[in-house]
Formats: structure tokens, sequence, C-alpha cells
């Protein structure tokens, strides 16, 4: 199954593989899947990574040169955490506009979500959604396949199907699976299957109708409160599981020192569970929700700084090993409604990359610029089991330039999604990404 | 208009509003105490002063806010506090309709940014906001010329309760610094103990809070007050109680165990009573449960200032709405 999705992917790219060649010259090429970190030049042909300059076949076809002298020849990011909200959400966000904030954010591959309307648990739903990308996107859109029937969490979603269709992972995102024997049995049928299972990690007693972190300022304003016992009870529920049912589970955007806590004993212990960080969640804490504004409403919510030092801390040891955005697009009419009423979620791709190269490797320096890649390359594609997030030979050539230096002022009415219900408008950052390439072909450069 | 008013009102600390509005008064809205400096509280609670004395005389109206419009906004279905504001507006002769939550276009779908956009494209002047969603006065407030005055969100803030709450305790005791006030009763799920919390520590009060653990979690703390499960050890100390309205209605069932076991260790009954001060005030906002968080003779006491808070509500209502009608012109 694993190896079908494999052969399939360079067909499910919607950009055609470019027949001429491209060198990129002088470079930083970092490729952690291969150990490599040099000034280099990168040489493509027909949409692939080749060895060198001689295996450009066509001499007679025109040879693009990009210089990169001062950038970063990173393999494509993968952000393995995005709603495109189609089908049945266009007015927050379509594939094509959600694919072109992706190539200007630096991503070559994202993961959708299934929590669209109608939900993704049929093929039907997932054959449409490739199709409608493979129209109209212009970076990798693998989908994710539901966990439940219609999300309810109660009958299992016909996972197999599901994995013939093509899809990377399972999941109820947006939705938890309250009952563990459910979720026991859906992670062992996933474990037959071949999928990982990614689950959003949320108790619905315990966090009842929370709709901010659960602490000072949850008191202070008399807002439902989100304790954070409601993420770590089920990230436990998860570990159990995982071991006993020697599977990978993934605990999608982590938010507590708990959850953190948990899964680094779990891992030591050599249990098949990961973790996730959005960049809200280290960028911002509990307090920015003091006047109301919407834009901080994100589920799991915006914690305290005692949980951001844990999760930098995670990051900075392997604990918490991918990055991503959680890109959640709302439209404007939906967000600006009474706090209580307003939809959770935030978009992302156009400052994620920007965010975590300002506070993770720049400010805060917990981790080099070549581990942030890591985090959005081949950790995602391992947990995945897919052939992206490297600059092998005979690799898709999928790259990311990125200048780390480059410093600059988030707008959001520069963004490509069709949503901006985003926090950070006019944040100053330092290093973004200056060029993403598909198979070969420039699909957005600033 | 306001200095026709101030001409009828013949009080002191409105004689010459003018000064008074650009020094002391800069708010077109009244959001929350958490926001206004002692000085403003005070000033607040002065200029309700002036207009208890109204209240007192054969024509209980004046002309401020005459020619204006006020909209009684109710989302949240309420008797006392709208009927308060209402009779504040009348007495301020300025026109007033009330919308609730059932009359208005919010049932068929309209946004609350909708509704209230349209009744500021009718000239509404001043607009009082009971909302069940907390923030919901900022939201407005944010977006309407009109001033917003909150009559209450979610679990948030009333901060004409708590204006009340002190302008009474003041009457009664002369001042609030240095005193004692013990709240008592669901604090989690209320807006009256947020903004008498902020006014009370804003004016030097000491703070104790006491309920059950789950309707008073000890992150309290950290606003500055002192959390109590104990009653019986706060009541001897305490120059004014305040119980809340137990809204076993609403609450459920896992917060506390039931009204009987409530009542032995929360209630204020007549033998705990004896344990209060002779001059401690005994305060509630109403509406209240007899035989919950108070007993029957208990609120009917000597000690009692209830119905005083009703009475007060109606001049600090007209101060708030006078003060801030003036920024909004």
């Amino acid at each position: 199954m694993f190896a079908a999705r494999c052969r399939e992917l360079p067909a499910s790219s919607l950009c055609s593989p470019d027949m001429s060649a491209l060198i990129i010259r002088n470079g930083r090429v970092i490729d952690p899947a291969n150990k490599r970190e040099e000034i280099a030049d990168l040489y493509i042909a027909n949409g692939r990574i080749v060895g060198s300059k001689h295996e450009i076949r066509d001499p007679k076809s025109e040879i693009e040169q990009i210089d990169a002298k001062g950038l970063i020849v990173a393999p494509g990011l993968i952000d393995m955490h995005v709603h495109l909200r189609e089908p049945g959400f266009s007015h927050k966000e379509t594939i094509e506009s959600g694919e072109r904030a992706a190539a200007a954010g630096g991503f070559t591959t994202v993961v959708c979500m299934p929590n669209t309307s109608p939900a993704a648990d049929s093929p039907s739903t997932i054959a449409w959604i490739k199709d409608r990308a493979e129209d109209v996107a212009c970076v990798n859109v693998m989908p994710t396949g539901a966990i439940s029937k219609n999300l309810a969490g109660e009958e299992l979603a016909p996972i197999g199907s599901l994995a013939q269709a093509g899809v990377v992972a399972i999941t109820d995102d947006g939705h938890c699976i309250q009952n563990h024997e459910v979720m026991r049995r859906a992670v062992e049928y996933a474990r037959m299957v071949g999928v990982p299972v990614l689950d959003h990690c949320q108790d619905y007693n315990l966090v009842g109708n929370g709709v901010v972190h659960e602490g000072y300022w949850s008191t202070l304003l008399g807002l439902p409160g989100w304790p954070a016992a409601g993420e770590e009870a089920i990230v436990m529920r998860n570990i159990l599981l995982a071991e006993l049912c020697d599977h990978p589970i993934h605990c999608q955007h982590l938010t507590t020192a708990g959850s953190v806590q948990l899964l680094r004993e779990a891992r030591a212990r050599g249990v098949k569970i990961t973790g996730e960080v959005c960049p809200h969640h280290i960028a911002l804490t509990e307090e920015a929700i003091q006047n109301f504004d919407t834009n901080y409403k994100v589920n799991p919510p915006l914690r305290s700084q005692t949980d951001v030092d844990a999760l930098l801390e995670g990051i900075a040891d392997g604990t918490l090993s991918i990055l991503c955005s959680d890109h959640a697009p709302h439209a404007d009419f939906e967000k600006e409604v009474e706090f209580d009423a307003a939809p959770f979620g935030i978009i992302g791709l156009e400052t994620e990359l920007g965010l975590f190269l300002d506070l993770l490797v720049h400010k805060y320096g917990k981790i080099d610029i070549a581990r942030l890649i890591e985090m959005y390359t081949i950790e995602p594609a391992r947990l995945l089991k897919i052939g992206a997030g490297t600059l092998s030979i005979g690799a898709r050539a999928d790259v990311t330039l990125i200048d780390p230096e480059l410093e600059w002022k988030v707008g959001v009415d520069e963004f490509e999604s069709a949503s901006r219900n985003c926090p950070f408008d006019g944040w100053k950052l330092k290093g973004r990404a200056v060029r993403t390439i598909v198979g070969g072909k420039t699909v957005w450069k600033l | 208009m306001f200095a026709a008013g101030c001409r009828e009102l013949q009080a002191g600390s409105l004689c010459s509003p003018e000064n008074h509005m650009t020094t002391r008064w800069t708010r077109k809205d009244l959001l929350g105490l958490r926001e206004l400096s002692a000085e403003e509280i005070n000033f607040v609670l002065e200029t309700a002063d002036a207009f208890k004395q109204v209240g007192t005389r054969e024509i209980k109206k004046v002309p401020a806010l005459r020619g204006k419009t006020l909209v009684n906004f109710f989302v949240e279905p309420s008797t006392r506090t709208r009927t308060s504001f209402e009779l504040a507006a009348f007495r301020l002769s300025a026109d007033v309709i009330n919308i609730s939550a059932t009359t208005s276009s919010l049932t068929k779908g309209e946004t609350l940014k909708d509704t209230a956009r349209n009744l500021e494209a009718l000239h509404a002047d001043i607009l009082v906001l009971r909302h069940s969603s907390a923030g919901a006065p900022q939201f407005l407030a944010n977006r309407l010329k009109a001033s917003v005055i909150n009559a209450g969100d979610g679990a948030h803030e009333h901060p004409t309760q708590a204006l009340l709450d002190l302008y009474t305790i003041r009457e009664h005791r002369g001042k609030i610094a240095g005193l004692h006030v013990a709240i008592i009763g669901d604090i989690l799920f209320s807006r009256v103990a947020r903004s008498n919390i902020f006014g009370l520590l804003k004016l030097g009060a000491r703070v104790t809070l006491v309920g059950p653990s789950t309707l008073v979690p000890r992150e309290f703390e950290k606003l500055g007050v002192e959390v109590s499960y104990k009653i019986d050890d706060v009541l001897p100390k305490a120059d004014v109680v305040n119980l809340l309205r137990i809204q076993h209605e609403r609450q459920r069932r896992e917060y506390f165990p039931g009204l009987g076991e409530y009542i032995r260790l929360f209630g204020l009954t007549k033998e705990r009573a004896k344990l209060l001060k002779p001059d401690c005030l005994i305060m509630h906002p109403g509406p209240i449960n007899r035989g919950v968080e108070i007993d029957s003779e208990v609120a009917d006491g000597l000690q009692s200032v209830i119905l005083d808070q009703v009475t007060n509500g109606l001049a600090v209502r007209m101060a708030v709405l006078y003060l801030c009608g003036g920024i909004a012109a």
C-alpha cells in the first residue's frame, strides 16, 4: 500500500514535470535525509534531482539558472496539518487558494485534514480532493481520511478503502474520539492497513465549553476555561494505545508542559508516539486574549508561559519532532462575532516558517536551521511514509529556497489565502522562503 | 444641555460638567471596572451622590439626556437591571427602547454586529447591553460610535452592579479603604464577583472569596484576593458580606452535590449570622433564593442593605449614563 502511494506521488502532483533543466547555484544545500550540508550547485532535470550537470540530458533545451548565493537550498517543506476547507467550505478557503498560500510559505507538500463537508470519510471524497488538487493546485496535496464515520467518534470509517484511495494518514482532527475502545480498534486496524493515526487530543468532559486556557486570564475575564489536563488525558491515552497496538500515533498541535513530559517519557521507552507544534503556541501566550480578539481563539488554546517554555524545551531535545501550521481559514464574518460564538482557528501557511525561523533559530536559539528543516521534511515524511522531503538523486525536484536572514513584515492583505484570520499582521520576522519549486518548476517566488 | 441639567441638579459635583468631563471622565463606554482607575470609580460615585438627591425630590426628572435615545439591548433575560437602567434613563429625560433576545433579529440569525449597526443607523446614542458572552460589550464598543454600557457580559463584568455595591458600602461605612469584604457563593460564574473584586481592590478594601472549591478556584488568589472554604472563619472578621445567588437552575451538577449540602457548608443561616460583627453589612445583588444562600430573616434583618442597593442602583446608573452619554455627544 505504501509502495502504491509512492508510485502515485508524481502523478498526483499538479504541475507536470518540467522537461527543461534547472541549476540552483552556490546555495547552502541542506538535505537532512542524506546528512548533507554544503555550499553546492543543485541540478534538476525532467522534474527530478540529478547528480551532476552531465546528467542534464537535453543539451538543446534552455537551462534555467538560479543564483542561490546566501540562500539555503532545502528539500521542499511539508506541512502535515492544514485545512483546505474543500469540499464544503469554499468561502473560507479553496484547494487552489490554500495551495497558493502553501507555495508562498515555502511548502511543496501539504497534508489536508478531513473535517470538510462531506467529511473525508469515504474513498469518493478522497478521490474528489485529489482530482481537484490535480486540476488547480500548484503544490502536492496529500489528503488524510477520517478515523470515524462523519467524524462522529462512534463507528470506524472504511479505513482500508481510504488507504487504497490514497490517504497518507487517518485522523478525526477538529474532533477527538472519546471512546477509548473505538480508538483502540481504529489504531489496530490502521496498523493492518499501514497508515499512521493522527489525533487531536481533547477530552470533551474535561474541556466542556472551554474556549481559552484555564488559568489566570480565563479567571480574570470569566471566559470558560480549557484545562491543560483536557489535552494531557488524551495524550496519555494515545501513549497507552500506541504501546498496546504497537503502531504510531501522532499527537497533533500539542500545547502543554504535561504533554511534553508524557511524550518525553514514552518516547524514551520506545513507544511509537510523536508530537507536533504550531507556531502560535510558542509565539503567543494566553495573555493575548485579553481584548477578546477572536484571532487569538484557537483550539487547543494559547497557553501559559510555562507551557511555552516546555514546548521550546521539547523542540530542543527532540521530544516534539514535527512543525506545522494547523492552517485554519475562516471568513471575516464568521470570526467577527462574540468570543464564545467564534470558530476556533487561525491561518498559518504564510507565516509559520518565518515565525519558527525567527523564534526557534534566531531569537531563542533552540535549534539550528538544519534541525528546523528536518522537522519540516524527513520527520513528517518518515511518519507518513511519503517519498518527499529529500534532495536525493532521483527524488522529485521539490525544493524550497530560504533566506534565513531576510527581515520582513507580515501583511495579511498580501496573503494568497482566501482568509485573513491571522494575529500576526504587522509582525517583523527574520527569515522566510523566497522561492518554492515543485517538480523542478518555480511555483512561487518573492 | 448639560448646563441645563446642572442648574436643575444644583449639586456641587456637577456644576461645571465641562471641566469635570475633560479632566475626570473621558470614556464613552463603561465596559468594566478593571479598566477604571480608583479616581474614575470615585468620580462616578460622587456623581451618583448628586443624582441620589434628585430621586428624593418631588420632581424626579432632569433634562440631562433630553433628545437622546437609549437602547436597552438585553440578549440575556433580566428584569431588575433592565428596569433600573430604564428608570435611570427616564429620569434623565432620554427616550428608551427595550429590545430583548426574543424580539431581536438575533433569533433570525443576524449577527450581533449587524443588529447593533442597525440600531446605530437609527441614531441610538447609548446602548446598554446584557449578553451571555464575555467580551460582547467590548466587541460592540470597538465598532460603534454610540456609548456602550455593559449591563453584564457572561461571567466577565457587571460594572454598574459593582458600582452600586461600592456606593452602598461607602454610604453606610463612610469609606471603602481598609474594609474587609467577603464575597460568598458562586464566584467562578459570577460577573458581579469579578467587577466587585476589581472595584474593591482598587479602592483599597481587603477581599476574601468564600464558596465551594469548585466554584472558587485558587486561581483567584492571583487577582490579589484571599480564598477561604471555611465560612465560619471569615464571617467574624468581615465588615461586609456580599452573598451571590446560587444559580442552581443553570449549574452543572458536578459543581456541588446539592442545595442541602451547600446550605450546610456556606449558607448564611440565622445561626451563622450571629458570628457577624454587629455593624457588618449584608448585601446581595438579587434575586435572592431565600433559604439557600441566605435565610429569610437574615435577608430582612437590620444588617441587610439589600434594598438600599436597589435604590442606589438607580443613582449610580443615572451617573453612568450621564457621564458616558456626555462623552459620546
